[in-house]
């Protein structure tokens, strides 16, 4: 169990004091997948960074199964950060040694026999399916690839937390995906507890179980994954969740004006469904049943989370008033979230 | 025995003394090795201090700081030929005498030292601060991230520093041997200069320049094994 109390860290700078947290509380359970999410500067890393005691906090405590960090110093705090693995976005492998003389730094660190070293790296090679590439150096491999060298190393010492400091924000969309799975993987075989600090919404909504939600320094909203998607509300958090379900947004994503102006009849409405829902045919029943309606999809897109599928959909209709009505109260019925974006 | 003129001078072989020419290069070889061994050791070790107590807070580490960048700025301002003759008492305590090339090595390890020391410590600075932060994170004392991070990573850079200060250490033995210390710039300056033998300068330049070729070839190669960061 970790836990944090009443956790603040103010920096002093030129311009006066910075607060890069404040206030924070949050309780993570052993082999849980908790999710940070925030933007750049919301003070997700400071945070995690005091688990390790790299940052120490100005107020408040850190309690690691009943061992409160930040009171702890030189070899018990070494001994300490033995026990939780870090990977990071830039991955941070020494490009002067090979792949398993990386996995291997940790142990070496831990003083564990030579032979032992090599045994472990070996089993941990194999566990994030690197096996041929242990002489290769960093230089020489993809990113993913980098990441799963990060990963091992992080494993080495057997920790029972792994942090990821934005350990997928670097790579592509699919390799992305491969690493998600692999942490998925290793939490399960593992129970490894992972905290998962990221800006992507979709790292979130694929791994975690839980997520806090942090705004400058402060965590505005805490829950479970599928509520805080499904009901999100906080604005930054709505706009997280938002931002998740129009995933094609850079290139051909409108804003609501430009929908309303593309789109300036009938109603645009938003579904959103979760779980067994997202299966069911729920816009050919609305068709069949509200057959004088012209039903245009705008845009849509679903996801896989830990509790299930999670989609939203976004429609036009256009017809009579009272059958658009009509329309909106079936579907309620079905216990599909509706929401009205823009009356005609 | 040299009396002629012109550019013939330059060509006069037979008045060359191969033997002498021989052990003077050998002189200058073993002081610039002998030095530069002193040199690099003396230069990480100092590059590491003023690496290590640059950021640190405590008053201890200012003032550490403080002594050892001091020291390091003085003689690095120093020119080489007053340098010399301002050790010459201390190189008289150290070496038992003022002449030969065992006399030259204090003050080529006190000059070249601070110079490859700052040198050291803008190496260490170019170490990327993620990977000194994954060590920490893993537990590592001070001393494992500077042997198993900080040293390593900077390597191809000590090599390619050390490599430059081989090199103007060699400018610095020919400007010892002029006052004394021996080697091929005692050689040019006693038997070229002052006897009038053009051809043993040449000769004697020849073979320096030959040398400092070699030191910049053996650097570029080590270089290139140690440095993996593009393969």
């Amino acid at each position: 169990m970790i836990r944090f109390n009443n956790v603040s860290k103010q920096y002093n700078t030129k311009d006066g004091g910075l607060t890069a947290v404040n206030d924070v509380n949050i309780e993570i359970n052993d082999g849980e997948i908790f999710g940070i999410v925030g933007y750049s500067g919301a003070g997700k890393s400071t945070l995690v960074r005091m688990l390790d005691g790299l940052e120490a906090p100005s107020t408040g405590e850190i309690d690691i199964n009943g061992t409160d960090v930040a009171k702890l110093h030189g070899g018990q705090l070494r001994k300490q950060r033995q026990k939780i693995g870090m990977i990071f976005q830039h991955f941070n492998l020494l490009w002067s040694r090979t792949v398993i003389d990386n996995i291997a730094l940790p142990l070496e660190i831990a003083k564990v026999p030579k032979a032992k070293r090599k045994q472990r790296a070996e089993e941990l090679i194999k566990l994030v399916g690197l096996e041929g590439r242990e002489h290769s150096y960093p230089s020489e491999l993809s990113g993913g690839q980098k990441q799963r060298v990060g990963i091992a190393r992080a494993l080495a010492n057997e920790p029972t937390i792994l942090i990821s400091d934005e350990a997928t924000s670097a790579l592509d969309p699919d390799t992305t995906n491969e690493v998600l799975d692999l942490l998925l993987k290793i939490n399960k075989e593992m129970n490894l507890t992972i905290l998962l600090i990221t800006h992507e919404m979709h790292a979130i909504a694929k791994v975690c179980e839980r997520v806090a939600v942090m705004d400058s320094g402060r965590v505005v909203e805490t829950g479970s994954v599928f509520e805080v998607f499904r009901h999100p509300k906080q604005d930054i958090t709505k706009k997280f969740v938002s931002e998740e379900f129009t995933p094609q947004q850079s290139d051909n994503t409108m804003t609501l004006e430009e929908l309303v102006k593309k789109y300036p009849d009938g109603q645009i409405i938003r579904l959103v469904f979760h779980g067994p829902q997202a299966e069911l045919p729920i816009v050919s029943d609305v068709v069949k049943h509200f057959p004088e309606l012209t039903i245009s999809i705008i845009s849509g897109a679903i996801h896989q989370t830990q509790e299930g599928a999670l989609g939203s959909l976004d429609l036009q209709l256009v017809g009579d008033q009272s059958q658009i009505d009509q329309a909106l109260e079936y579907l309620k019925t079905l216990r599909v979230g509706t929401e009205v974006i823009h009356h005609g | 025995m040299a009396n002629t003129t012109g550019l013939k001078s330059y060509f006069q072989f037979k008045n060359v003394d191969w033997g002498s020419m021989m052990s003077a290069t050998w002189e200058t070889v073993w002081m610039t090795l002998l030095s530069m061994v002193a040199i690099v050791i003396l230069g990480i070790i100092l590059g590491l201090i003023l690496y290590e107590t640059r950021s640190k807070s405590g008053v201890g580490y200012r003032i550490l700081n403080w002594i050892v960048g001091l020291f390091v700025n003085i003689f690095r301002s120093i020119p080489f030929i007053i340098l010399i003759i301002l050790l010459l008492p201390i190189t008289m305590k150290l070496a038992g005498t003022i002449i030969g090339p065992r006399a030259a090595l204090p003050s080529l390890i006190i000059s070249a030292a601070p110079f490859y020391a700052r040198m050291v410590e803008s190496y260490f600075r170019e170490v990327d601060s993620g990977v000194l932060e994954a060590a920490e994170s893993m537990g590592a004392t001070t001393w494992e991230i500077i042997t198993k991070v900080l040293l390593p990573e900077s390597k191809p850079a000590l090599i390619a520093g050390a490599t430059v200060t081989t090199i103007s250490l060699i400018g610095y033995t020919a400007m010892a041997g002029a006052i004394g210390a021996g080697g091929l710039g005692n050689l040019a300056y006693q038997d070229g200069f002052q006897a009038s033998n053009n051809t043993v300068t040449l000769v004697a330049t020849v073979i320096i320049c030959l040398f400092v070729f070699i030191v910049q070839f053996v650097g570029d190669v080590f270089v290139k094994i140690t440095d993996k960061r593009t393969l």
